[in-house]
């Protein structure tokens, strides 16, 4: 099924192709051939590694401090209330902003390009936990506190269990959310990565370059997706009784 | 090892700030090894006194002394299991030193040795019940509670979970307090049963049952219950 959709992608872009001409949009064969040029030269798994590394950097951080803020908020009511107008401030802040002042405080440093990353993505983590610790049971809270559940013990079997959902829409709509920013992270101010080769490839008008990369990057995204947050989403909810 | 409690008054207030009593005067005693039953009509407050001795709150007025510490093994109404847990791993993680051989008999006992890898989700009301039952009695509590146990269970299905845990109280005997609003559960596993007003709740008889539950015969426990149901209807 999937190779299908993908045969009819590449189909109708080689159409497309045909119609609007190579200089506005090359045929599949010509883009093949700029992704074994740089593949060749090494620059390709460079520049992908590099992004890679961003967004494995601003995820981690993104996700660590989201939870802990998110659980954080939607367990002690103070704590909701003076992060409430700070959360609603970050979620419509422009990720424009975010990633100009990083550049400007801080520097054209990785620092600043992970953190403007990771502070994009944090509010939308926060939402997520928040709304799930607002909706763990208390009867199971009352469980664990008559049967004396150590605290480290109730939080991964009790609480954990129950946060696991909101964390996976979290982590998964953070992931696409960091793919999407993170290359114009590295388009203002990186000497590498995808978003820097495809600034350099907009600059020239390098067509084929242009999308060499945003296809290898493509596949990267989509390879992240089947082999590691699916299986992760599966295996989260392997004792839900199987939907028909 | 006794439980000593003396509640004198619980209101919850409402939305609308309106004042409402649960409870009034509740005092008594639990001695080692006894089974407590309190009996009274449905909404009365059973729950709220429980979840006052169990410690899970403690807005109320009055005093409640248990030994510490104390541990509860506690039946719940609803099951609460985790069901991301398998039913093994149910009991295991509130009794982490229960041992192989305590855990498959009391599995034997409760007729629950085929379910141990199932998860919760997959269990009829009386095996999650049976389940629960497990859980509680695997820390050896030195406090047993039971609410309700029997609820929304066919009679067939009551009356057999009712004998296993008559059974595994002869087993190992242990304070109990059970509270329910069935006649049969009081006269057939109680050494006292206090009968609860309604609501606010307070006690209003408690009738020691002299005989020891094994000694029952089917006449003696007809007999109580009459005894039971003719104080019940005189208390209104």
């Amino acid at each position: 099924m999937r190779l299908l959709s993908v045969a009819i992608f590449v189909i109708s872009w080689w159409i497309a192709s045909i119609y609007l001409g190579s200089a506005k949009l090359p045929a599949p064969p010509e883009v093949l051939a700029a992704i074994l040029t740089e593949a060749k030269s090494g620059a390709l798994f460079v520049n992908l590694g590099a992004t890679l590394a961003r967004v494995a950097l601003s995820f981690v951080l993104a996700m660590t401090l989201g939870t802990a803020i998110g659980y954080w908020m939607g367990r002690v009511r103070l704590a909701d209330r003076l992060g409430d107008p700070w959360l609603i401030l970050l979620l419509n802040l422009p990720a424009l902003v975010v990633i100009v002042l990083a550049y400007i405080w801080a520097g054209l440093t990785e620092a600043a390009a992970i953190v403007a990353i990771a502070i994009n993505k944090l509010p939308t983590a926060v939402v997520t936990l928040r709304e799930g610790t607002r909706a763990l049971d208390p009867a199971l809270d009352e469980m664990a506190a008559v049967f004396a559940f150590p605290r480290g013990k109730a939080f991964r079997h009790v609480v954990l269990p129950q946060l696991a959902p909101y964390i996976a829409a979290a982590a998964r709509s953070g992931l696409a959310l960091i793919w999407k920013i993170v290359l114009v992270a590295e388009y203002l101010g990186r000497p590498n990565g995808v978003g820097f080769e495809i600034g350099v490839a907009f600059q020239l008008f390098d067509i084929p370059l242009l999308l060499a990369y945003s296809l290898s990057f493509a596949v990267v995204v989509f390879m992240i997706e089947t082999a590691f947050v699916q299986p992760f989403e599966a295996r989260l909810s392997r004792w839900r009784p199987r939907a028909a | 090892m006794r439980l000593e409690v003396d509640i004198s008054s619980k209101a919850f207030t409402n939305a609308a700030g309106k004042r409402h009593d649960v409870l009034s005067k509740i005092a008594f005693t639990l001695e080692q090894g006894e089974v407590g039953v309190f009996v009274g009509p449905s909404g009365c407050g059973k729950t709220t006194m429980v979840r006052i001795l169990t410690g899970l709150d403690h807005d109320y007025r009055g005093r409640v002394s248990r030994p510490e510490p104390l541990r509860i093994g506690m039946v719940f109404q609803e099951p609460r299991l985790l069901p991301w847990r398998s039913v093994e791993d149910n009991v295991r993680l509130a009794a982490p030193n229960v041992d192989a051989a305590q855990l498959s008999s009391l599995f034997e006992v409760l007729e629950l040795s085929g379910h141990r890898a199932h998860f919760p989700g997959e269990l009829s009301l009386g095996l999650a019940r049976r389940v629960a039952l497990a859980r509680a009695l695997a820390i050896e509590p030195d406090l047993l509670v039971l609410d309700e146990p029997l609820v929304s269970l066919d009679a067939a299905l009551a009356a057999r979970l009712r004998a296993q845990i008559a059974t595994l109280l002869e087993g190992r005997p242990v304070m109990t307090l059970l509270v329910t609003h069935n006649l049969d559960d009081a006269v057939r596993l109680g050494d006292r049963v206090f009968l609860l007003s309604a609501r606010p709740a307070s006690i209003l008889h408690a009738m020691p049952i002299a005989k020891p539950r094994s000694a029952r015969s089917e006449a003696d426990i007809r007999e109580t219950r009459r005894t039971l149901a003719r104080l019940c209807a005189a208390a209104g």
